[in-house]
């Protein structure tokens, strides 16, 4: 037996990572793993480039951003291996739900819609004097961070210049929607079913809304400890693969998700509603239902892809966090090692469910990952800006 | 506000070092207690505690320290790490106290449960105590707690034993000792604990009551 410890926050997202832990799938490729429970992704990626974790349940763009370098000491990290596609919500305060309905000229289940009425909201409070909107997200390197900034975006919101984007852990989202704090925030499940059921808040958006398919938290390691334990990386992504394939599994996820629950304190029923994508959108209000809302098994979401690595070197340079080159697109996009998956596995077919350009976003051009720069050129010229000061 | 650039020639130490303004952000209030006592008693003017998790960036910002000491159980490290990130904000970013050539001393911090941040520019050094002493007061404090664990634990489990010998005593009309003698005997059969036995032959009771 080979002993690993990996380091996880608890979030629904880390399922195959538990699965493969607490239902034998690790066992029977001769691993044991020890689970570390974890706060905050700041602890997950120290200890993990120290090396007090072999492996860790980590938020996928933070990848990128340790293999560069950026806000931190450049640790190659890579990830053979996804836990999860989607997942993420962004949820609103009832207030905020009924100042974007005042302006809305359309259905606010559109995100173009909704981001539209939200650059009316910032508006309208500019002209009023009244202090900007605050979102709160998880983490700087993160698609709380993205999806919230891609979406405002979309409908002429500059993220950096119109309202206030602050980090809040993920326990403390609800009781800062409900508090005022924040007016809104994006983040993983169970956070916003939490903030839904106590009654303060309403989704607005679920992430596969804002983007079809986008990389949520991965597998990682030090580059190094891949290179040094080939056969042990081989029989994790193994052991991985077959818990993903059980949470796929709607005959076998009622008992995934009996071992799901008690890793991340919430009840199993919310998980299984989660895993199932059956999402109350607000206190006694309708229920979203779409497989998509966070893919685990199948649709061959398992499988590290280096389109996502570039979407996210796109976002880092999008958003003013990395410069734009050549070298540093080059070193993001190999941090994604299908090579390794692939070896360990043998390649999986390609699924029909990919959008076109592998992202699916709702609103912009096609991504194209060879060409960054003339995507986000898109993004620049785009007039959206100087409708701003029109809005009274 | 602005203190002036840190040079890069030889400090004179000691009293700027005084000056330093230290931001302790801990969950555990005892613990950040004990810590401000430490650094205080080392000559550190300027500590102040954030027990409060909201609006920690701004707390922060109004108190402009020089040095963050951050215990590692806080969710809240993650929010300290948007401080990069709004270097426009900010005019003094705050960087973290590790690079490639402090792996012994980061680690020996994370170990002990703490992590540090500190103003950009400002030399190594200087921190050098305010870590090391940080590092041991986290040690101290958690041997502490392992003991004080250790002595609830053991206070508890005198209490089921004797409540067991209690009913023993009671239902089989045996003294102390013989109560006592019994459940060591049983532990010892069925290679379990007498605070284990005890708790069995409570439970017993209580379903026969």
């Amino acid at each position: 037996m080979t002993r690993l410890r990996i380091g996880y926050i608890p979030l629904v997202d880390a399922a195959a990572l538990l699965v493969a832990a607490d239902c034998g799938f690790a066992q029977a490729e001769g691993l044991e793993i020890e689970l570390a429970r974890e706060v905050s992704w700041s602890n997950v990626r120290d200890k993990l480039n120290l090396g007090l974790f072999d492996a860790a349940h980590l938020i996928s763009p933070l990848v990128i951003a340790s293999s560069l370098g950026l806000g931190h000491i450049r640790v190659p990290i890579i990830t053979p291996f996804n836990l999860a596609l989607n997942g993420n919500a962004i949820t609103i305060s009832p207030q905020l739900h009924a100042a974007l309905s005042e302006f809305a000229v359309g259905d606010l289940a559109d995100p173009h819609v909704s981001a539209r009425a939200l650059a009316q909201v910032v508006a309208d409070r500019k002209a009023r004097g009244v202090e900007p909107l605050n979102f709160g997200m998880t983490f700087p390197f993160s698609n709380h961070n993205y999806q919230l900034r891609f979406w405002m975006a979309a409908g002429g919101v500059d993220p950096d210049e119109d309202v206030r984007l602050v980090v809040l852990p993920p326990p403390y989202m609800a009781e800062s929607l409900a508090s005022g704090h924040v007016d809104g925030f994006c983040v993983g499940a169970p956070w916003n079913l939490v903030a839904v059921e106590a009654g303060v808040g309403h989704i607005l958006h679920l992430g596969y809304e804002i983007m079809a398919r986008v990389s949520e938290k991965v597998l990682a390691m030090r580059e190094r400890w891949a290179n040094d334990n080939p056969e042990v990386c081989a029989a994790l992504i193994r052991a991985l693969v077959r818990a993903a394939e059980m949470i796929g599994d709607p005959a076998q996820r009622k008992a995934a998700t009996e071992v799901i629950a008690p890793r991340i304190d919430v009840t199993p029923d919310l998980v299984e509603r989660v895993l199932a994508g059956k999402i109350l959108l607000s206190p006694n209000g309708p229920t979203r239902n779409n497989p998509n809302h966070i893919i685990i098994g199948g649709q061959a979401a398992t499988r590290p892809d280096p389109v996502q690595a570039a979407w996210f070197y796109a976002q880092l340079v999008r958003w003013g966090q990395a410069p734009l080159s050549d070298e540093m697109r080059a070193r993001a996009v190999v941090a994604f090692r299908t090579d390794l998956y692939d070896a360990a596995l043998g390649s999986l077919p390609a699924s029909s469910a990919i959008p076109a350009d592998g992202i699916g976003a709702f609103a912009g051009p096609e991504f194209n990952p060879a060409d960054i720069q003339s995507y986000l050129d898109v993004w620049r010229k785009r007039p959206d800006r100087p409708r701003l000061s029109l809005v009274r | 506000m602005r203190k002036g650039p840190v040079s890069s020639g030889v400090e004179p130490g000691g009293q700027r070092d005084a000056n330093l303004k230290i931001a302790i952000v801990d969950e555990s209030a005892v613990r950040a207690a004990i810590l401000e006592d430490g650094l205080r008693e080392a000559g550190f003017a300027q500590v102040s505690r954030i027990e409060e998790t909201h609006n920690l960036l701004a707390r922060i910002y109004a108190m402009d320290p020089d040095v963050i000491l951050i215990g590692l159980e806080s969710p809240s490290r993650d929010t300290l790490e948007q401080l990069f990130q709004m270097s426009r904000v900010v005019k003094r970013p705050v960087a973290m106290f590790v690079d490639q050539s402090d792996r012994a001393s980061i680690q020996a911090a994370m170990d002990a449960g703490v992590s540090a941040y500190i103003v950009d520019g400002l030399r190594k050094e200087r921190v050098t105590t305010i870590l090391d002493l940080c590092i041991s007061r986290f040690n101290a404090y958690s041997r502490l707690q392992g003991e004080l664990e250790q002595a609830k634990g053991a206070l508890e489990e005198r209490k089921l034993i004797d409540r067991a010998k209690g009913i023993l005593m009671k239902a089989k009309g045996l003294t102390e000792e013989e109560a006592y003698a019994l459940m060591r005997k049983t532990a010892m059969n069925e290679h379990k604990k007498i605070a284990e036995i005890a708790q069995a032959v409570i439970t017993a009771s209580e379903l026969l009551r």
